[in-house]
């Protein structure tokens, strides 16, 4: 539950202020709602990494990528898969 | 982009290592921190490639480890009370209390949940308003604005029926009370790159001055971990201490500002119990007063009388690093992940569970 895990922002579903704000995201094609309080510059389509339903900050695309790869192989996308 | 085939390429981890074992002179023992590390580092074979004079030893950096029995009988207490629904992620949920686990009282019918985020808890809070719903808030400075996050928004949202049961730790402290151990052995330390994410990289300064070790954040990719050692190897091999960032691409200096509001917002540093290692000195949060009414303690008035850890679980030594798994003497016979003595032997980040289902490392 340590790691965190990156995915791509689709949409923007709630918005309540600038900061609070809520939206759907893809990990590998799991969508999971994920609050966007701590990330306000991230945009629909950027990748964000995503701790226990918080994205803590903004990383660029390949790395993204890469990284949910690698975290899949290791097995620590599991954890996403109970879908709610 | 150029920088990410650097990371990721197996001639890189030839390389790095190549320069490891030029490098090396004399023995050096590193410890990492963080339990994604230690998964990572046992899972793709990387103690077995390193030079023999690199010694990796495996840190405290697992949430569901440190855990004391104290605070996991604390929740079966809550979740076994009438009208409490218990949220927690599905890690805490076999780690063994002082008389069973979360799960053993789920199947005794305690209304236990297993959920992937405490935002969720909130809407468990809102669909059963004749219920107190309590979340289990484990984890290390990642997970605090998490924690947070949900109190602050149960309180903007009207919802009263919502608590946590804080167990949050603190990095720093528990590197310090590693390192001021006369036993301790370690020579540099490889610190936790999410951690560090939210928190930034400054509070590691005073340790690397007071204690003359260096710290080196570091990603959890082998890449990633080579580089972090090769680094710290370079730095005690010309006789230095200092902070370095391996995961610049994603931790700043600063880290993550609002998470660190929202945490100080809700939260206060307290003492803290570490399972097998003791108390602590400022190395937790508490909910602050702020949030009082969201304090799961407080707010069922908990005081449970101590108990004693297990006495046949080594764990505290493990967590300190002094011990390696296989130097327990219950690991894989009494002590396996489906009866699990102790708490390192539960996660797949602790070090037990790691060396057990990845046999074969020494
Ligand atoms: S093998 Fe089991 S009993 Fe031994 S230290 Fe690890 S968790 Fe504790």
């Amino acid at each position: 539950m340590c790691l965190a895990i990156p995915g791509k922002i689709q949409s923007i579903t709630e918005q309540l202020d600038d900061t609070f704000r809520v939206g759907k995201v893809s990990f590998g094609g799991i969508q999971k709602v994920v609050n966007l309080a701590m990330v306000p510059d991230a945009k629909v389509g950027d990748y964000v990494l995503v701790h226990v339903g918080v994205a803590i900050s903004i990383v660029d695309e390949d790395e993204a990528r890469t990284t949910f790869e690698y975290l899949k192989k290791i097995g620590e996308v599991d954890e996403l898969n109970d879908d709610t | 982009m150029k920088y990410l085939s650097e990371y990721r390429n197996p001639e890189l981890v030839q390389e790095y290592l190549a320069e490891l074992r030029k490098l090396v002179t004399r023995p050096w023992t590193i410890m990492e921190i963080c339990g994604g590390q230690t998964h990572s580092l046992v899972k793709n074979g990387i103690m077995d490639m390193l030079p023999q004079e690199i010694t990796m030893v495996h840190g405290p950096g697992c949430p569901v480890c440190v855990t004391p029995l104290g605070i996991i009988d604390e929740a079966i207490y809550l979740a076994e009370k009438e009208g409490v629904i218990l949220c927690s992620f599905g890690d805490m949920i076999r780690v063994p209390g002082s008389e069973k686990s979360l799960l053993e009282a789920k199947a005794a019918g305690a209304d236990v949940r297993i959920l992937y985020s405490p935002l969720e808890a909130l809407k468990v809070a809102h669909d059963n308003p004749g219920k107190e719903v309590v979340f289990f808030a484990v984890g290390f400075e990642t997970t605090a604005p998490a924690n947070a996050l949900s109190v602050v928004q149960a309180r903007e949202m009207g919802i009263r029926n919502y608590s946590i049961l804080a167990s949050h730790v603190l990095v720093p402290p528990a590197m310090e009370a590693i390192l001021s151990d006369p036993e301790n052995k370690i020579d540099a330390f490889l610190a936790a790159g999410h951690v560090c994410t939210i928190m930034g990289v400054e509070e590691y300064i005073p340790v690397v001055d007071k204690y003359e070790v260096p710290i080196v954040v570091t990603g959890f990719e082998p890449v990633d971990l080579l580089q972090g050692i090769l680094m710290a190897v370079t730095q005690l091999e010309k006789g230095e201490a200092k902070l370095e960032n391996q995961y610049v691409r994603v931790v700043k200096r600063e880290g993550n500002r609002l998470a660190k509001d929202t945490i100080r917002e809700v939260f206060k540093v307290a003492d803290r119990d570490w399972r097998g290692i003791g108390t602590i000195p400022v190395s937790g949060y508490e909910v602050g007063e702020n949030y009082a009414e969201y304090d799961a303690r407080k707010k069922f008035k908990l005081n449970l009388a101590p108990v004693g850890e297990n006495s046949e679980c080594i764990a505290g030594e493990i967590l300190k690093g002094m011990k390696k798994p296989f130097e327990c003497p219950n690991f894989g016979t009494k002590c396996k992940p489906e009866h699990p003595l102790g708490a390192p032997m539960v996660s797949s980040e602790g070090a037990c569970a790691a060396y057990y289902h990845f046999a074969g490392v020494s």
